[in-house]
């Protein structure tokens, strides 16, 4: 087995294990990244002579003894979005083109403090805003299971990254379901954590509400460590919270007995393929067989999520977005006349047009007249979902359901019709909006063999459930697959 | 389409937003935000009138800290992202015009 075939947690066991030296396994995934690039484009920027410094001196602390953990000198990809000090972070924008960050995120530095070697940064949508990584300014990243459909967004370099082999895991942001949905189409597991888990310090903001940093994996048990490793109370960070259960690996138990699934009956409705449908249902009956007690109920105010979403992100990103002014760091237009040209014209070349789109939506429903009726009235439906979830985990330990209602479309396809691609986030987003903890995992593949994704989410603080629940499902064997297990390599192939 | 987005609403939120658009530009700004309002709309099925808005999930104290400085002093670094600089400070437009003063590029700096 190649080492680039390998978990993080397995790679890290063979680094303690003096098998393979830190340098050397940079040196591996610098060459997958070199030979699969030219397909996936999964990267934006990778310093490869930082890469080896780093690896020389993870693997001293790890010869004196001082760094003995599961991820020391494990090669990591970063989203770019994620500040990372002296190397450059743009969120795949014109904007901040030229960026280079003071200091790095807290979620990296506990990384960092667990020997981990950053080996780049991931392309994403243009300021996480997107669900396909079209928005971005460099292009677009492709699905390696199918180089003609898109991976999903907005952390799809990061998924695609780590579905081509071209990194062990990797780190991605959820405002929306921007880790559920794309691991989901690259076949990966990616968690998004109950809201506060993970410091958002350096972590460029779009809905501040609703971000978290989450890790993404190519099994649940890294998800657990990476998770386990980066989460943290952060005082940099107003909304950190206080938690004293981040022993995320005691979770790892393949054991469901008693466990009391949930499926909201309104996840399958409308609009889902019967391929995503089958292949959810399946899974459930899985675990059922392990002994989870599955039951079916209504949800309720499903419909409704997607509205008071982007009410909510757009209001928040207007908001954090107003920095970005030509003034302080990256794109200054190169012609104007005067202070508020100069905020105007940088603003217009540098944003692309979602972001943009969405700017003009908050700006909107924050004016005067309208704050009311569109803000507040979204704050207002988040507190009647949330009592919806409040509910539900009354009486379920986890919920089931899918992490979005199709497979990757086809690249090129849904950009000239926002609203289809914001129908898409209809499972995901309503986590973000209650602050829960939901996880996306692999459970098959539809008639052209591109992966599906199982959704389990838990109750703010419960990811052992889930994680659980994933591990119990990943354990049975049911599903297990890579877009490489064939053994060819990546390779442009035909749209379906 | 139920709502109707004017050329005045647009300007306005361009004026809000900090962005000029192009007539193009505006053109699709106004499709685009009517669809999303109609959409948006559907919130108003919701009976909301006896639930507070709930802008935070979690307890709503403020995180005070004392004001002392423990991240050094990064003011180099933070300069050379400047897009103009000049005299150790970041280079910007004239921001209070007077009689005589210029606004473009040539014109007057302040730092």
């Amino acid at each position: 087995m190649s080492l680039t075939s390998l978990t993080a947690v397995e790679l890290g066991r063979k680094i303690q294990a003096r098998e393979v030296a830190v340098t050397e396994a940079a040196e591996v995934v610098l060459a997958s990244i070199r030979q699969k690039e030219p397909h996936i484009h999964a990267f934006v920027t990778i310093e490869e002579e930082r890469v080896k410094k780093r690896a020389e001196e993870v693997q001293r602390q790890i010869d004196e003894g001082s760094l003995t953990g599961p991820l020391a000198g494990v090669p990591v990809a970063i989203k770019d979005n994620l500040c990372t000090k002296g190397l450059l972070t743009t969120c795949s924008s014109k904007i901040l083109w030229n960026f280079i960050p003071t200091y790095t995120a807290e979620a990296i530095k506990n990384l960092e403090r667990a020997g981990a070697v950053i080996i780049g940064k991931t392309n994403m949508d243009e300021f996480a805003m997107g669900s396909t990584t079209e928005t971005s300014c460099f292009g677009p990243t492709k699905n390696p299971w199918n180089t003609g459909h898109v991976p999903g967004g907005s952390s799809g370099g990061s998924c695609a990254a780590v579905a081509a082999e071209e990194c062990p895991y990797a780190l991605g942001s959820d405002t929306g379901g921007s880790i559920r949905q794309p691991s989901s189409f690259c076949g990966v597991v990616g968690l998004k954590p109950t809201y506060g888990t993970v410091s958002r310090y350096g972590l460029i903001a779009y809905g501040s509400s609703l971000d978290q940093i989450g890790p993404i994996a190519r099994d649940v048990t890294d998800c657990a460590v990476v998770l386990e490793t980066i989460a943290s109370y952060d005082k940099k960070d107003s909304t950190s919270v206080k938690r004293q259960d981040l022993d995320f690996t005691s979770a790892l138990k393949e054991d469901v007995a008693g466990m009391k699934i949930g499926i909201p009956r309104d996840y399958f409705t409308t609009g889902l393929d019967p391929s995503v449908k089958e292949a959810v249902l399946a899974a459930a009956k899985i675990l059922e067989e392990q002994g989870a007690v599955v039951e079916e109920f209504d949800l309720g105010l499903v419909e409704y999520a997607i509205p008071a979403y982007y009410v909510i992100a757009c209001a928040e990103a207007s908001s954090n977005l107003a920095r970005f002014d030509g003034i302080k760091y990256g794109y200054r237009t190169d012609a104007y006349e005067g202070l508020h040209s100069l905020y105007k014209k940088s603003r217009s070349e540098g944003f692309g047009p979602e972001v943009k789109r969405r700017i003009m939506l908050g700006s909107f429903v924050l004016s005067a007249g309208y704050y009311d009726a569109y803000y507040l009235k979204a704050l207002r439906t988040k507190a009647l979902m949330k009592q919806e979830f409040d509910k539900a985990f009354a009486k379920y330990d986890v919920i089931l359901g899918p992490a979005a209602p199709s497979t990757a479309p086809v690249l090129g396809e849904s950009l000239d019709d926002p609203m289809k691609m914001y129908l898409g986030d209809i499972y995901t987003i309503s986590v973000n909006l209650a602050g829960l903890p939901g996880i996306s995992v692999p459970c098959g593949t539809d008639e052209n063999g591109l992966p599906i994704g199982l959704q389990l989410i838990g109750d703010c603080f419960a990811e052992k459930k889930i994680l659980r629940a994933a591990y119990a499902f990943e354990r049975t064997g049911a599903y297990r697959h890579s877009p490489l297990a064939n053994g060819e390599h990546v390779s442009e192939r035909r749209v379906q | 389409m139920a709502n109707i987005i004017s050329d005045a609403t647009i300007e306005y939120v361009g004026i809000l937003a900090k962005l000029a658009l192009s007539e193009e530009e505006k053109e699709r700004a106004k499709k685009d935000m009517g669809e999303m309002l109609d959409y948006i709309d559907k919130l108003n099925e919701l009976d909301t009138s006896a639930v507070e808005p709930m802008p935070h999930l979690f307890a709503e104290n403020n995180v005070f800290r004392e004001d002392v400085v423990t991240n050094g002093d990064g003011s180099k670094d933070t300069l050379a992202n400047a897009p103009e600089q000049t005299g150790g400070g970041i280079r910007v437009p004239r921001t209070i015009a007077d009689e005589t003063a210029e606004t473009g590029r040539t014109g007057g700096e302040s730092a």
